[in-house]
């Protein structure tokens, strides 16, 4: 009988019970199922727009907003939604940039604090960290903006610090840098010694190389560029920049750099909040590098720099970066909760775009490709020193 | 041969606990710590200084008592509130037994519940308000305690207790809403603190099977499924809550324009959506830790893949994640107070309804930090409980 045969055995396997026909079948199936989802709800979403009487398509990109948006690059009401909405994306890479740098040095600090021999320190640390990690950010937002910034002194009573910073319920004002026209020399002598620092590098590199010696290659470019820049400042003949202060006009200040009061407190909760989060990521980072990699580095010799730069923060690195990336994409994502005190970052505008033309879909759409943009940017860029700092240490 | 010396009998090194000695060791070590030390005494003599000022003298608490029903139920009708009474009665009775018949966590879990609700219900009992009944709360407490008693011992009530839990959301849900002959109350009038708590429990309860299904459909070695999942779970994460609850508020109605969906059902669908795609990547992480052979031995065996799933790799796999999942729940918890944005009225919606209110003006930071400090309380309580299960099941 043929059955008698192994191979006719296989051959005889159904085809329901055939892996390899199951895995294609099982695929097609669900392949259909979303499909056929995503079908149902876009005859419904044609359906309720035919109700609404709109059609699908970007063309209203080009149409006048109309809207006026307080803060950013240069937009007026006539501009295009195309350039309101580019405004508002402007403004959520600006608060998320400052914010992350905030951020960073913030809970830089304190995840040191919190590892300090310095019992009060330690605490004080500690009790910031728990404190502002389980209140909820918004509810931090909304604190900081209307019963703090809105609470402040009026224009004419402001707080002012140094003589040139003032800060009131319209906002804060700090001078600003103005370059005069003998900043054109001084930028020649900063050129100058940055290229003298970069040679004095190189060499330095070169030497520890040949030596096998640790050491800091730096350490004879970052004075000589410095000493350059010192110099420099002085053989220019007038002052580079001067410092434009915020003068009191009128009802108000003018000149200087100007924040909002949306803008203040959006970055301070954004930097309070994320920075108690990285000062975490900070603590862990550094107490996972093992005790004994810092007495065998005290061993060979290393003083307490070396063994900071060279043994502990190349190992700490390696572990904080990770989830340093998600909290500076968290900072990022929260940023649009800037539509809950006004602040017109990309999802503000975006919201008010849809309120006054109604095509929700294509703006919802922009929305979040930008910030998806944003995350993979982040996200690769952080990556990528990751890979970095993950070959130096091995 | 030399004698040996008797060895001399050393005495330890006395250790002087004398609070100067500590006060060196811990606050003067070092010149630059004594610096430190200095100047954060002066910024805790500031900071305590203005807020002790401003809190016994210039703040207004008046605000916080008056306002407490709204703060915890929001809309919900005063004559109604009794169910809200069972709901955290059957909760309290549940808590009670399972902590008699496991003990360990679930001991540990209920004494800390047990003493905060007796201490609030202790104040409450001194200063009744409006709206409790002055010994509701001591009620509760009393409950756990006697349900904790009648559980001891009595394993084989174990089934009933696990059988109760799983019952208990939707009866939570069916007390809340109403039925048979009880009048309805709309989900447009669940606010407050409560509508926080459910907010959060319906995101974690729903979003727990999604998650799972799309951890395990981004490691299926099936590329449909498994592109699918992941382009899912990646543009989740990559955009913030806010936007998908108001997707949810604006697109549902035009997607689904034959249902009628009220906002609060909108709002629990786009907090779903949301963390099921960080429950997703939770859940991955547990099952990317269980060893390949985990997979071949229950090959072997001649299971399934459902088989395999169910009964080897998620067992272990979820058992790992449990921490990461609390922590979860607590970013998940404060991320509810997002729905303040689209209009909805729960703690922070329902504390920004109050500053709005003209009888109350001016009183921003009172009504903000009365807000801050529930949820600060939920939240820190809810890390605690994550310690301690890490503790209890030694992973994490």
């Amino acid at each position: 009988m043929e059955n008698n045969s192994p191979n006719s055995v296989s051959e005889k396997i159904p085809f329901w019970r055939d892996v390899r026909v199951l895995r294609v079948l099982f695929q097609v199936i669900f392949l259909i199922g979303i499909l056929l989802l995503a079908g149902i709800l876009y005859m419904n979403m044609l359906r309720g727009l035919r109700g609404l009487g709109l059609t699908l398509n970007l063309d209203f990109l080009n149409d006048e907003a109309g809207f006026g948006i307080a803060e950013g690059i240069a937009y007026e009401p006539s501009d295009t939604y195309l350039r309101a909405f580019w405004v508002g994306v402007v403004n959520t890479i600006r608060v998320s940039i400052i914010g992350i740098a905030c951020a960073t040095i913030l809970g830089l600090v304190v995840g040191i604090a919190r590892l300090s021999s310095n019992w009060l320190v330690r605490n004080i640390a500690a009790i910031y960290v728990e404190c502002f990690r389980n209140i909820p950010l918004l509810l931090q937002i909304l604190f900081w903006y209307t019963a703090v910034i809105l609470q402040l002194p009026s224009v004419r009573q402001s707080f002012t610090f140094f003589g040139g910073v003032f800060i009131n319920q319209r906002g804060v004002y700090l001078p600003e840098p103005q370059p005069t026209s003998d900043m054109n020399i001084w930028l020649g002598y900063l050129a100058g010694g940055f290229i003298l620092g970069l040679i004095l590098y190189l060499v330095r590199l070169r030497k520890l190389r040949q030596l096998e010696q640790p050491g800091f290659p730096a350490k004879w470019a970052l004075p000589a560029f410095l000493l350059v820049a010192f110099v420099g400042w002085f053989l220019t003949p007038g002052k580079p920049f001067t410092w434009e202060l915020p003068a009191l006009r009128g009802f108000n200040f003018a000149g200087g750099i100007y924040l909002s009061p949306e803008f203040s407190a959006l970055l301070v909760g954004l930097v309070m909040y994320t920075g108690a989060f990285i000062a975490e990521v900070v603590r862990s980072g550094i107490q996972s590098v093992a005790k004994g990699q810092r007495e065998a580095a005290k061993a060979i010799g290393l003083n307490e720099f070396q063994t900071l730069r060279l043994i502990v923060l190349p190992q700490a690195l390696r572990v904080i970066a990770p989830p340093l990336t998600s909290q500076y994409l968290n900072l990022t994502k929260n940023s649009s909760l800037a539509v809950a005190i006004g602040f017109p970052d990309l999802f503000n505008v975006g919201n008010t775009m849809m309120n006054q033309t109604g095509q929700s879909i294509p703006i919802f759409g922009m929305i979040m490709m930008s910030y998806l943009i944003i995350s993979l940017t982040t996200s690769a860029y952080m990556n990528w020193y990751n890979r970095r700092i993950n070959r130096i240490g091995r | 041969m030399e004698e040996r010396a008797p060895n001399p009998v050393i005495k330890p090194p006395t250790e002087s606990k004398g609070i100067l000695r500590w006060l060196k060791e811990n606050l003067f070590n070092t010149w630059y710590n004594a610096l430190f030390t200095l100047l954060a005494i002066v910024f805790l003599y500031v900071a305590f200084k203005g807020i002790l000022t401003w809190a016994f003298t210039e703040a207004n608490w008046g605000v916080i008592p008056a306002n407490l029903q709204i703060f915890l139920v929001g809309a919900y009708p005063r004559e109604e509130i009794w169910r809200v009474w069972i709901v955290i009665y059957t909760l309290g009775l549940l808590l009670g037994l399972s902590s008699g018949i496991w003990g360990g966590l679930a001991l540990r879990l209920a004494l800390v519940i047990g003493a905060v609700g007796g201490g609030v219900g202790i104040i409450l009992a001194f200063f009744p308000t409006a709206f409790f009944n002055r010994f509701g709360l001591l009620g509760g407490v009393a409950l756990l305690a006697v349900s904790l008693f009648l559980g001891r011992g009595r394993q084989r009530l174990r089934p009933w207790v696990l059988g109760g839990w799983l019952l208990s959301f939707p009866w939570t849900m069916i007390w809340l809403h109403g039925f048979a002959g009880l009048p309805t109350v709309l989900t447009s009038n669940w606010g407050g603190l409560l509508l926080t708590l459910i907010l959060a429990a319906v995101g974690i309860v729903v979003s727990f099977p999604l998650g799972v299904l799309l951890a395990l459909g981004r490691r299926s070695n099936l590329p449909a499924i498994k592109w699918v999942s992941t382009a899912y779970i990646e543009t989740v994460r990559g955009v913030p809550l806010v936007t998908i609850l108001f997707m949810a508020q604006i697109m549902v109605p035009i997607f689904l324009p034959d249902f009628r969906i009220d906002k609060i059902l909108r709002a629990m669908l786009g907090i779903t959506l949301f963390s099921a795609a960080y429950m997703a990547e939770n859940v991955r992480g547990g099952l990317q830790a269980i060893p390949k052979g985990q997979h071949e031995a229950a090959h072997a065996l001649g299971l399934n893949y459902p088989l395999t799933m169910l009964l080897i790799i998620l067992p272990q796999a979820l058992r790992s994640v449990i921490p990461a999942i609390v922590g979860q729940f607590i970013s998940l918890f404060k991320d509810t107070s997002l729905v303040t944005v689209i209009g909805l009225l729960d703690l922070l919606g329902i504390a920004k309804t109050v500053i709005a209110n003209p009888d109350w003006l001016g009183l921003q930071a009172e009504v903000y930090l009365f807000a801050a400090v529930i949820y600060f309380v939920f939240s820190y309580f809810m890390s605690y409980i994550s310690q301690k299960i890490e503790d209890a099941l030694g992973v994490g």
